[in-house]
């Protein structure tokens, strides 16, 4: 089901392939607590960040030292010096000899794939400038499935439709499990027409609406997302639709009981802090959720002994 | 009707090509592709927006004494997917085909994405899959921009 070379896009997953690895992080999540799984011993994985980065960086590491493994850290400061001096081909050329499969965060859209294309082993991309970031989406798709349910979903996307790249892969993998999908943003920030075409094209239904209130009460997960101060020339322009945007749990009091609220972290102040503590916040749970489903996408690629 | 043609716009050419069935308003572009700019000794004779059967409008472009390179042919599909090739031997056409392009277009146009690796000193080639043909739509391999129009200002 699953034999891919690199994880580079969601534009290359099947629905399938995507079950495979949940399944996958299904069977690992017991070890991502700290488990003794020996699985990768042995193996190691090159961590590249061009750019900084706390959480993928860690969630990595993490997964891979989880199953045995070990890892090399490339950081931003050394990232950029040898981005000075030396081509990005080559760096991946040497680096892919020292281990057994490489993730990347690069700067610049396409990046990945280049390495993809220089690596002796296995590349992961952790985010290619405005492009893909396709271990997010596989971990909001993984949260949906244990916090709630991927078939016949009803699911709210909230905030910056526009230019937040991950909530589109996300929308084009809900799409291939027929996922009813409601936008809602700020009119400045609403999802591009042509991803929305893309989305109904595939058989899924869009709606889009301003209001939140609209569809709050009918729905099984809240996907809320930031919504950044530099995309607003004026500052209380910023400030009305923050407030305007804003969970809280006045919202939440006509919600589906089992709705689920996620965020891919981090927060600034989408989310009220008293939010957290009801049982509709998953966004810290969907945060640990990526050591699992990155375990599961390294034990695919790179492979290594049986889980005992 | 090529008699009135020729008797009307041009001479005929003995050997050479017709580039016909042009895109009105390419021509230009054409010749650019072909590495004709400011000056240049060839025989050229260029139609532009010629009334045709089919397309409304046209552009023609002859050359004398010149037959084209398979990447000079692909280059012209990109601006003028409809083109003709007439290869003229001996004031007849000998050869004629309908310009094509591969499904990966390699080395021939830069994206318009600033920020992609390809538009870097890295070790690597443009790439482009060719999602439709005619009217063309091209996509980056590496950021995944589309190209649609103005094709020819992506050149390299
Ligand atoms: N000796 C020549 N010198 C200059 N132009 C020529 C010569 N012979 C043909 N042509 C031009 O080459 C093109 C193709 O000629 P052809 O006789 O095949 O015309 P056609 O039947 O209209 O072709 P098509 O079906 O491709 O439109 C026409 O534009 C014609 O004017
Ligand atoms: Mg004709
Ligand atoms: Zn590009």
């Amino acid at each position: 089901m699953f034999e891919k070379r690199h994880v580079l896009s969601m534009r290359e997953f099947s629905r399938e392939e995507i079950d495979a690895v949940l399944a996958m992080a299904d069977t690992l999540e017991p070890y991502a607590y700290g488990g003794n799984c020996n699985s990768l011993t042995g193996k190691i994985l090159a961590l590249l960040f061009f750019e900084p980065s706390t959480r993928t960086r860690m969630s990595f590491e993490t997964a891979m030292m989880r199953m045995g493994g070990k890892t090399l850290n490339l950081g931003p400061a050394e990232g950029s010096a040898i981005a000075k001096g030396e081509s990005l081909a080559d760096t991946i050329r040497v680096i892919g000899c020292y281990a057994d499969a490489l993730v990347i965060r690069h700067p610049k859209e396409g990046s990945a794939q280049l390495a993809s294309e220089f690596s002796p082993v296995p590349v992961l991309n952790a985010g290619d400038g405005a492009g893909h970031h396709p271990t997010q989406t596989l971990l909001d798709l993984y949260t949906i499935r244990k916090e709630s349910h991927l078939d016949e979903l009803s699911i709210t996307l909230l905030g910056d439709l526009k230019y937040g790249r991950t909530v589109h892969s996300l929308a084009y993998a809900l799409a291939l499990y027929g996922a009813e999908i409601t936008l809602v943003s700020p009119p400045s920030l609403r999802m591009p027409d042509q991803i929305k075409a893309d989305l109904e094209a595939k058989g899924t239904t869009v709606r889009e609406t301003g209001d939140l209130n609209e569809v709050i009460e009918e729905i099984d997960v809240l996907y809320v997302t930031r919504i950044q101060r530099e995309r607003f020339p004026d500052p209380r322009e910023y400030q009305k639709v923050a407030r305007s945007y804003k969970i809280t749990t006045d919202l939440l009091k006509k919600v589906k009981d089992d709705l689920i609220i996620m965020h891919p972290l981090p927060r600034v102040d989408e989310i009220d802090p008293e939010v957290d503590g009801t049982k509709h916040a998953v966004y810290f749970r969907q945060s640990f959720y990526g050591v699992p489903v990155r375990m599961a996408l390294l034990k695919m690629l790179i492979g290594g002994d049986d889980i005992d | 009707m090529i008699l009135t043609e020729m008797m009307m716009k041009v001479t005929p050419i003995k050997n050479g090509t017709v580039i016909d069935h042009i895109s009105a308003g390419q021509a230009l572009n054409v010749l650019k592709i072909l590495g004709i700019y400011h000056t240049t000794d060839a025989t050229i004779s260029v139609l532009m927006n010629v009334t045709s059967r089919n397309l409304g409008k046209k552009d023609i472009v002859k050359v004398e004494m010149r037959e084209l390179e398979v990447g000079e042919v692909n280059k012209i599909a990109l601006i003028a997917p409809g083109a003709t090739i007439n290869i003229i031997r001996d004031y007849e056409v000998a050869e004629k085909y309908a310009v094509d392009m591969p499904d990966l277009i390699v080395g021939v146009m830069r994206c318009p994405n600033h920020n992609c690796i390809s538009n870097t000193d890295e070790p690597i080639k443009s790439q482009f899959l060719v999602k439709n043909k005619n009217p063309v739509v091209l996509r980056c391999l590496y950021c995944e921009q589309t190209i649609t129009e103005n094709i020819a200002d992506y050149l390299i």
